[in-house]
């Protein structure tokens, strides 16, 4: 039988966990479309950088974070009825992640971006096994290529995690990966780096809570909103020479 | 941890073969990609190799390996590592592991899967999580005195490479002393002096490899960690000098 963690604010230290930079799952070789935004004369100071994210929050990061919290309630529901009846539960997994999966890729028009999140959800995936191996049932069950919000929701209801806190990790994340490869981009005062995300702080809350209710929401029914540019930066990207970041 | 990370891989088919994992880190521009191609030639008769190459940005050394055209090409895959190649065979191997598990698979039975680490510092060496063992690679062009210096490479990969030794006489380095030096460094561990330009050498470093594979199949190797990193310099902020000091003391990890 399975073992559900509690879920509740006493879980705080594996939300650190998964949200820390230094979380060994190859997320530190992207820079989440910055490298080519700045290539292209898109952002090219703190101010424009600061657009860049909340651009980036509002659009596809709601749809991620939404996608997030749907695989974390899928996972959590999953596991409880695991739970309840042994590991027979946890059988229809896989299904409902996969339907997901795909509406996820339909959101996603650019190939190279749907690469790229399905290598950084299988590295996640691929990492968590051997982080946490009591999470490996769930983890089997959900498959071993996800696309990469997906995976955060299910290793994220694995650790006994919230919807809520899947959607800010999620969000969190689309901010702070081009917020921190900025400075090895760009002549930028680390430090306002950092400003923008804490300017941006009460944003992503608010967008959290907005894509944590989409939770229990029907696959076909979560947001679709779009960042066109940020398709063509990384299609752009996958013929850039010297490139500093693999996206 | 001593040992590899395979024993926790997860694939919903039938395990593929288990390749020795053979990692050559060592600085920019000492012949680690030669190394590679030079170990392919010498070996891709008797066994089935694959390479994934770590490269500090885009996938040069994958594209000059084949080019070189020593293996069919899609057995030689890049790993493109955010501009530190450092991170990518220590701090956070996924990236890499996930490569080497994915070539073990698709091209299943391999023999050997050679790592090679993007070009960096003396201190960079590979976590045993990700190889078996390891190969650190120098050249006397670098400087006669590079060997004396150790570190965690120089003194303690499974093999030191002294490359390039046919330029021994243009740069003024006794290869001799160079190759002594460097044993002293390791308390007796393997070196070698090659160079391609002399294919006696190259037969040399090729059965140091058979060796190894032999005693890997045999179940007769642990691998070794050769960290950790040595005590290393931090210019200070101020610009007043800078200290230094070690990560064997429960200093948190960071960035360099």
């Amino acid at each position: 039988m399975l073992t559900t963690p509690t879920p509740g604010p006493d879980r705080s230290a594996a939300l650190l966990l998964l949200s820390d930079g230094r979380l060994p799952a190859g997320g530190y070789a992207h820079s989440a479309g910055l490298e080519q935004a700045i290539a292209r004369g898109w952002v090219r100071d703190a101010t424009t950088l600061g657009d860049y994210l909340r651009g980036r929050i509002h659009t596809t990061g709601l749809v991620s974070a939404s996608f997030a919290a749907a695989a974390q309630h899928r996972t959590a529901s999953a596991m409880e009825a695991g739970d309840a009846g042994g590991t027979e539960g946890l059988a229809p997994l896989g299904a409902a992640l996969a339907g997901l999966d795909r509406e996820l890729v339909a959101r996603t028009p650019s190939p190279a971006l749907r690469r790229i999140a399905r290598d950084l959800g299988r590295m996640l995936l691929r990492a968590m096994r051997s982080i946490a191996p009591s999470t490996q049932p769930v983890l089997d069950a959900a498959g071993p290529v996800l696309q990469q919000p997906i995976a955060y929701g299910t290793v994220a209801a694995a650790l006994g995690l919230t919807a809520r806190d899947a959607a800010g990790l999620v969000l969190y994340e689309a901010a702070a990966t081009p917020a921190v490869a900025a400075v090895k981009l760009l002549s930028i005062d680390p430090f306002a780096t950092h400003r923008c995300l804490v300017g941006l702080a009460p944003e992503l809350d608010e967008l959290a809570e907005r894509a944590a209710a989409f939770a229990t929401a029907d696959a076909r029914d979560l947001p679709a909103l779009a960042a066109p540019l940020s398709d063509i930066a990384a299609e752009l990207h996958t013929n850039h020479d010297q490139r500093l970041f693999a996206s | 941890m001593t040992t590899t990370d395979a024993t926790t891989s997860t694939t919903t088919s039938a395990q593929p073969r288990r390749a020795l994992r053979l990692g050559v880190a060592g600085p920019v521009g000492t012949g680690k990609s030669s190394t590679i191609a030079s170990l392919c030639r010498a070996l891709a008769d008797e066994f089935r190799i694959g390479v994934i190459t770590n490269d500090i940005y885009t996938d040069e050394d994958a594209r000059f390996l084949r080019a070189e055209g020593v293996l069919p090409e899609e057995r030689i895959r890049a790993v493109e590592t955010g501009a530190c190649p450092h991170t990518a065979i220590r701090d956070d191997v996924t990236m890499n592991l996930l490569a080497v598990e994915d070539l073990e698979r698709d091209f299943d039975p391999l023999d050997i899967v050679l790592v090679e680490s993007g070009g960096d510092n003396l201190t960079a060496t590979f976590s045993p999580s990700l190889v078996d063992a390891q190969l650190f690679v120098l050249d006397v062009a670098g400087g006669g005195d590079v060997a004396r210096k150790g570190g965690p490479g120089i003194g303690r990969a499974d093999l030191l490479v002294v490359n390039k030794i046919d330029l021994a006489p243009y740069v003024d380095v006794d290869v001799e002393q160079m190759l002594a030096d460097a044993t002293d460094a390791r308390e007796g561990r393997a070196v070698l002096g090659v160079s391609r330009k002399q294919p006696e050498t190259v037969e040399v470093l090729g059965q140091w490899v058979r060796d190894m594979h032999s005693t890997f199949r045999e179940g007769g190797h642990t691998p070794q960690d050769p960290g950790p990193m040595a005590p290393h310099f931090h210019a200070d902020e101020s610009g007043e000098g800078g200290y230094v000091h070690s990560h064997d003391d429960g200093e948190p990890a960071h960035q360099h």
